[in-house]
């Protein structure tokens, strides 16, 4: 994909420069790169300067930044959006992802490429508004009913903001699916050093639209897509239908054959997927799994351990849906024991239970403070 | 060969016939809105229909033959929004029921006709949650029994015209399946109208909504629309009291404002001279 003449010469003007951003601004600017002319969204912390970047900059690409009435009608205008041919994106924070739920089965069920930034922050419910945490990734996983699968990546680097949600957007429309980001407070409002790409580097999925004749809802695992206003007389509904895309609520095969394919579109490409950081040492008896702002310190304790001659892997999942299952029942025969820091009470630990026959512990904090290199250490070394 | 309607290349042919119950409006609406297309000349490629769940958004999806986006109950208008933004030149028509516009949905309809986005939204308002079996609505009388009111609605039901009026909206009328002349006039100028245009539809349910009110066919509805509705016009010289029980029908705002994406538009053209 090409980007329009506004938007290279704007990113042109942005390449090379070296900023001091957060990483819901570098979550901003890595929409613009990814061609995102479509965001709407509703205030809510710690996700609002995500829209505030976008409302100064996306006009300034003939793109739209909306602010819709609630996170409802955010994803919803992404998902009519992108039928009339547009990148959307929304981006929110727990009790908004609550809401978003319903939209993001409709995204699952007719196919809409779309992205949906959740910046995690301490729940349930109204939690710790300001504080960071990770209590979202079983939401990601299991919010929106029915069966289904899903893609969520979780950056841990203001940098990677950038990177991940570009990544976001090609998945988007590699697999016609909606894709999360997965960050947290933490991550959203770091500040740090960012390099800004060359637009020319930046390699970008196209969306492949019907041929006459194709079907939109079928007929190959991963269908083509069609754009509005063509003189399709298309036929998007979230009830179950035929490869046409014509309803068909009844038929117990229509509906078996829709969602098992819309469910092997992503578990039989998930190794095509999946990313994850690997820093494994020979002889390794103890490991440690981390994602996301959780990561850094989970990282330095692992140097710490090593330092003091305690043989230990790391596993950094940069992917936590789907979930890297081969990675962690490899891991799970090399080592004896896999310590989990996460700022929930054992989400991901517990997810890792289901693929190892090692010993899982889960290092758990909550109440909104990041865990620290000494914490994690410690607790490995207990 | 059998003659064909010549209306029908404006439905989506395969699908018919429809599936509503005997009696109910349903047929209507899709009638009156075939002829308004056909009037006014517009190509159907060109039309994105938008609706949500319920009776009424079966009268769109799937037999209009237009770019179709059949959504989640009450997010038909928020759906639209996103539609209407990122290709303005398409005709965004969205057609759904009282629940699902103005009791689910409500918040997105205020706000669509606030920003006076350059929307078309057809409420068809048949006073019961028909789809479902026949639970109170927003639209439901005060007193008639339904299935979630068994002892009588306690409450008031609402005036969509008058909240979307309130709420912004550009162009306003009510009329009913029995003005079927006047809904097309009204139809064709809400389509064309630039800015979020609004008609009410009080429709007939016989089997649903009958059923509580026992009134068990289409002509028993009918006959009550044509005897209690009133022109706006004409009630505006009415006493309170000699509305009561009546449905005021007509045109009750038509004017002109700032249409949102025009807005945005300009913010763009402004920010960058290379826009169009």
């Amino acid at each position: 994909m090409n980007y329009s003449p506004i938007r290279q010469k704007y990113l042109k003007q942005l390449s090379g420069k070296t900023l001091f951003l957060q990483g819901d601004a570098a979550l901003g600017y890595g929409a613009i790169y990814a061609g995102c002319d479509f965001f709407a969204g509703y205030p809510i912390t710690p996700a609002s300067e995500i829209a505030e970047l976008l409302a100064l900059e996306m006009p300034k690409v003939d793109g739209y930044c909306i602010q819709m009435e609630d996170e409802i009608a955010s994803i919803a205008s992404v998902i009519g959006a992108v039928w009339a041919g547009g990148k959307g994106m929304t981006a929110t924070s727990g009790p908004g992802f609550s809401l978003m739920q319903e939209c993001v089965g409709y995204a699952v069920m007719t196919e809409t490429p779309c992205v949906i930034i959740d910046v995690q922050r301490s729940g349930p419910s109204t939690g710790q508004a300001t504080k960071p945490a990770q209590g979202d990734i079983m939401q990601a996983r299991w919010g929106t009913h029915g069966d289904h699968e899903i893609i969520a990546l979780a950056p841990n680097s203001v940098q990677e903001c950038l990177s991940l949600i570009i990544e976001c957007f090609n998945l988007a429309e590699k697999y016609r699916t909606p894709v999360i980001l997965l960050t947290d407070g933490e991550i959203g409002h770091l500040r740090e050093k960012i390099v800004m790409p060359d637009p020319d580097d930046i390699r970008l999925m196209s969306r492949r639209f019907a041929n006459k004749g194709e079907v939109i809802f079928g007929g190959k695992l991963i269908p083509p897509m069609i754009e509005y206003g063509k003189g399709t007389f298309s036929h998007v509904t979230g009830s179950t239908h035929k490869e046409s895309g014509m309803r068909d609520v009844q038929t117990q095969s229509v509906h078996e054959k829709l969602i098992t394919r819309i469910y092997a579109k992503i578990d039989k490409n998930r190794e095509k997927i999946i990313r994850v950081e690997k820093d494994f040492i020979p002889d390794a008896e103890y490991a440690v799994v981390a994602y996301g702002a959780t990561s850094r310190p989970a990282k330095g304790a692992v140097i710490k351990a090593r330092k003091a001659k305690k043989k230990i892997d790391f596993l950094r999942l940069i992917t936590i849906w789907p979930f890297p299952r081969n990675e962690i029942r490899e891991l799970g025969k090399r080592v004896k024991k896999i310590f989990i820091p996460e700022m929930n009470l054992g989400q991901i630990s517990r997810e890792i239970e289901r693929f190892v026959h090692c010993e899982v512990v889960p290092i758990s904090k909550i109440g909104g403070i990041a865990h620290s290199i000494d914490e994690i250490y410690e607790a490995i070394n207990e | 060969m059998k003659k064909k309607h010549p209306l029908v290349k404006y439905l989506r042919e395969e699908m018919l016939p429809t599936v509503f119950c005997p009696g109910c409006g349903g047929g209507t609406v899709l009638n009156v809105y075939a002829h308004a297309i056909n009037e006014l000349g517009i190509d159907p490629a060109t039309i994105v229909s938008v609706t949500g769940i319920g009776c009424s958004s079966w009268i769109p999806s799937p037999y209009y033959k237009t770019d179709t986006l059949h959504v989640l109950h009450g997010r038909a208008i928020a759906f639209a929004t996103g539609v209407k933004i990122k290709k303005p030149d398409l005709k965004v028509i969205v057609i759904a029921g009282d629940g699902d516009i103005a009791a689910i949905g409500g918040n997105h309809l205020i706000h669509a006709a606030r920003r006076n986005i350059d929307l078309t939204v057809f409420l068809i308002n048949n006073s019961i949650y028909a789809m479902t079996g026949g639970q109170v609505a927003p639209s439901t009388p005060q007193g008639v029994p339904t299935t979630t009111t068994p002892y009588g609605n306690p409450e008031p039901n609402f005036d969509f015209t008058q909240l979307a009026i309130a709420a912004g909206a550009c162009y306003a009328a009510r009329w009913t399946t029995y003005h079927v002349f006047h809904l097309l006039k009204s139809m064709k100028k809400a389509i064309i109208k630039k800015g979020f245009s609004f008609i009410e539809i009080i429709s007939q349910c016989p089997v649903s909504y009958g059923k509580m009110v026992g009134m068990r066919t289409a002509s028993d509805f009918l006959r009550l629309y044509k005897e209690t509705s009133v022109n706006v016009k004409k009630a505006a010289l009415m006493k309170e009291e000699e509305l009561e029980n009546k449905i005021i029908i007509g045109e009750f705002v038509d004017k002109e404002r700032e249409e949102f994406t025009e807005a945005l538009r300009n913010i763009n053209k402004r920010l960058s001279p290379e826009v169009a």
